[in-house]
């Protein structure tokens, strides 16, 4: 009994240690940001690892997801005579949640788990220390510009998972179907706000790429140094980013469309 | 630093991001379409908004002006208050109809401006004073139902 | 000129609760090459990343060139860091860049150099090392022995002030290893600098050094230049250097009585 509170406690303790620290940790990301972004091609290699080597896998889903949506929309649709109206659920649905949750469950778990593990090897290997001991700070070189690749990265995958998405409904359910496709475009921008649907998910993305990256980069660098330590860290850091996106949107979805 | 083979595919990848982004900021989400120009604000008062909702269009000869902004309760006249904005391009006289109608049968539920006949144009932040409320379905088929129930009482009588 | 590069003064250092050093005074001259020694795991390593300012020290001072380590912010502590390369036990080479990219590593970081200046540079520590012909390899293309004299051509890359190197020799054939003792010295010599070897070989390290300090359970048991070492009674040094396995240096980790562990605690 007295050892179950114990240990319930040192988990506590343990866990808001660790938000402090990452708390710290994200801040002195910040701070040598500046150093990173001088270096420009630093971000740029993350911004190829991270976004050209996921382009193929968010394509793909992408596409599938709005072939999925086509056909689902088209058989909910049809039922109530307003298959006109499918562009405007494909769209919406892919702007407002399925883009940016989607391809950041996906994100995370193609990239961030790379970001984690190379982060995580790297300490491993002392390469960490040994950049330190070179008085050159991992967190500017080898921290800021995977957070950075990835924070990047995010939104721009988003968007072309939901352009993929919408392009996937279309074939649906224009091109096999036989929807009007003036009417499939026409109903879907007289029901997509810009400010509204668009910036609303492209923010959401956003925030999903900071919490990722953020994610990733931490368990990396606080990941216990050793095999053993780099592979949980690898699993934490797709399982805590995938409560993190799921998370967030539900906050932001709350205050973001509580309007309608 | 040379260029690389990096390079190009990180330009590719940002290029079709943002490709993607306009795609979905013009093509999706028509950013000039709903563009509302230097707006100004009107309100109304209605005895009943029926399922009108925020951010609802308001039209006039069914061209999208506007967007309704706030929707609250006017606990003085016992009446709901909506205030909308309305493109700075369009103009409406003073004795302009604000009714709430619904796109289709059961579609949804919008303002619509009737034109009156007036010189005057009603100012930013004026409220205009005749409207007419939502249609209520309800109350539409219980009416229906009491004019036959009148109707076809009578009817034995006459003969 | 008389006070020495580093100087730790009753030095005593802890990961948690376990005492690692207890109480290590010593110091390491301008221009000197010193040796230290010691058992496996008897805290050398951690001595050099106090040094470096890696570590802090529970008690006493470390002091680099007239600075308190623990007492430097993060600004003066890289400053200082600038003049110091180390060489770590496991090389530590970045495996995501060349061998020639590694050596540049530290000049690109920090130096304006233009490129030709840079390569030449790296050239010229590459060839020091013999691996001039690798320069285009990644580290997961080198054997043990060479990925160590590559991690050793990127220590001196920037010609510091303060070398330490951790178990320079581990893993070269008699020949490297006898080429590599002396780049360690002629290089001191040459720049002037402070050398710090933490080393297993006692034979190449007499040639070399000029001082050597034996440590043992958290203190500096023995200490002398290498004729004395040599002539030495001293059992614990005697021992050392004529590798025998009964002596007072100290084998096992620290543990319980092995027999009562073997009986389980009964008897
Ligand atoms: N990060 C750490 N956390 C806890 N204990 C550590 C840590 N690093 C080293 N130790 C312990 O400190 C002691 C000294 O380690 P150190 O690496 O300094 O030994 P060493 O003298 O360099 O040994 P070797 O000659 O085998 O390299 C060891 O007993 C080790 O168990
Ligand atoms: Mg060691």
């Amino acid at each position: 009994m007295g050892g179950v509170v114990r240990r319930l406690g040192a988990m506590v303790v343990n866990g808001v240690w660790q938000l402090g620290f990452a708390a710290r940790f994200f801040w002195l990301i910040l701070v040598y940001s500046g150093q990173s972004f001088t270096r420009l091609h630093l971000t740029i290699r993350e911004l190829y690892f991270s976004g050209v080597l996921s382009l193929l896998i968010i394509l793909v889903s992408g596409l599938f997801v709005g072939l999925v949506l086509g056909l689902q929309g088209y058989e909910i649709l049809q039922r109530y005579g307003s298959t006109d109206a499918m562009g405007t659920m494909v769209a919406l649905s892919l702007l407002r949640e399925l883009g940016p949750v989607v391809a950041g469950l996906l994100f995370a778990s193609r990239a961030g788990s790379a970001v984690t593990a190379e982060i995580g090897l790297m300490k491993v290997t002392e390469q960490l220390k040994a950049m330190d001991m070179m008085a050159v700070s991992p967190i500017a070189r080898v921290v800021a510009p995977r957070f950075w690749g990835g924070v990047i990265s995010m939104p721009l995958l988003a968007a072309l998972f939901s352009a993929m998405g919408i392009f996937g409904g279309w074939l649906i359910g224009v091109v096999f179907i036989g929807v009007d496709d003036g009417a499939f475009w026409s109903q879907m921008q007289a029901a997509v706000d810009f400010r509204y649907d668009v910036m609303n998910g492209v923010l959401k993305s956003f925030v999903f790429g900071v919490a990722v990256a953020l994610i990733a980069v931490f368990e990396g660098y606080d990941c216990v140094p050793t095999a053993e330590g780099v592979s949980r860290a690898i699993t934490r850091t797709v399982v805590s980013s995938a409560l993190a996106i799921l998370a967030l949107d539900f906050v932001m979805t709350s205050f973001m469309f509580r309007g309608l | 630093m040379s260029r690389t083979t990096l390079d190009l595919w990180v330009g590719v990848f940002v290029a079709i991001g943002i490709a993607a982004l306009l795609f979905l900021a013009l093509k999706v989400g028509s950013i000039s379409g709903s563009g509302i120009q230097s707006p100004y604000t009107l309100s109304a008062h209605f005895d009943n908004i029926g399922g009108l909702k925020v951010r609802a269009p308001v039209k006039s000869a069914g061209v999208l002006v506007g967007r309704v902004e706030e929707i609250r309760y006017n606990n003085e006249r016992f009446q709901a208050e909506v205030v909308f904005t309305v493109d700075g391009r369009y103009k409406f006289p003073v004795d302009t109809f604000a009714n709430i109608l619904t796109s289709g049968l059961l579609g949804e539920q919008y303002i619509g401006l009737d034109p009156g006949g007036e010189e005057k144009n009603l100012a930013p932040g004026e409220v205009i004073k005749k409207t007419q409320s939502a249609v209520v379905l309800e109350k539409l088929i219980s009416q229906f139902m009491f004019d036959k129930a009148a109707d076809s009482e009578p009817a034995p009588a006459k003969k | 000129m008389s006070e020495p590069f580093v100087r730790l003064e009753n030095v005593r250092f802890a990961y948690g609760e376990r005492a690692i050093l207890r109480d290590i005074s010593l110091s390491i001259p301008r221009g000197k090459v010193v040796a230290i020694m010691g058992g496996s795991g008897c805290g050398k390593t951690t001595l050099l990343r106090l040094i470096g300012g890696q570590e802090r020290a529970v008690g006493g001072r470390v002091v680099v060139d007239g600075q308190d380590v623990a007492g430097l912010g993060r600004e003066a502590l890289y400053a200082l860091r600038r003049r110091m390369g180390m060489l770590f036990q496991f090389g530590a080479l970045f495996t995501d860049m060349t061998v020639f990219d590694n050596v540049a590593f530290p000049l690109r970081e920090h130096t304006d150099l233009p490129p030709e200046l840079i390569e030449d540079l790296v050239l010229l520590k590459l060839h020091a090392v013999g691996l001039r012909g690798a320069a285009r390899l990644m580290p997961g293309e080198l054997s043990g022995g060479m990925a160590r004299r590559v991690a050793l051509a990127r220590t001196i890359a920037l010609d510091p002030a303060l070398l330490m190197y951790d178990e320079p020799f581990t893993g070269l054939d008699p020949i490297s290893l006898g080429v590599i003792g002396q780049l360690i010295r002629r290089l001191n010599d040459a720049l002037g600098a402070s050398s710090v070897i933490v080393t297993h070989d006692i034979q190449e390290s007499l040639q070399i050094v000029d001082y050597i300090y034996f440590i043992s359970e958290g203190r500096v048991v023995a200490e002398g230049a290498p004729d004395e070492i040599r002539h030495t009674k001293d059992p614990f040094v005697h021992q050392f250097v004529h590798a025998e396995a009964d002596g007072p240096v100290p084998f096992h980790y620290p543990a319980g009585d092995y027999a009562q562990a073997l009986t389980g605690g009964r008897a």
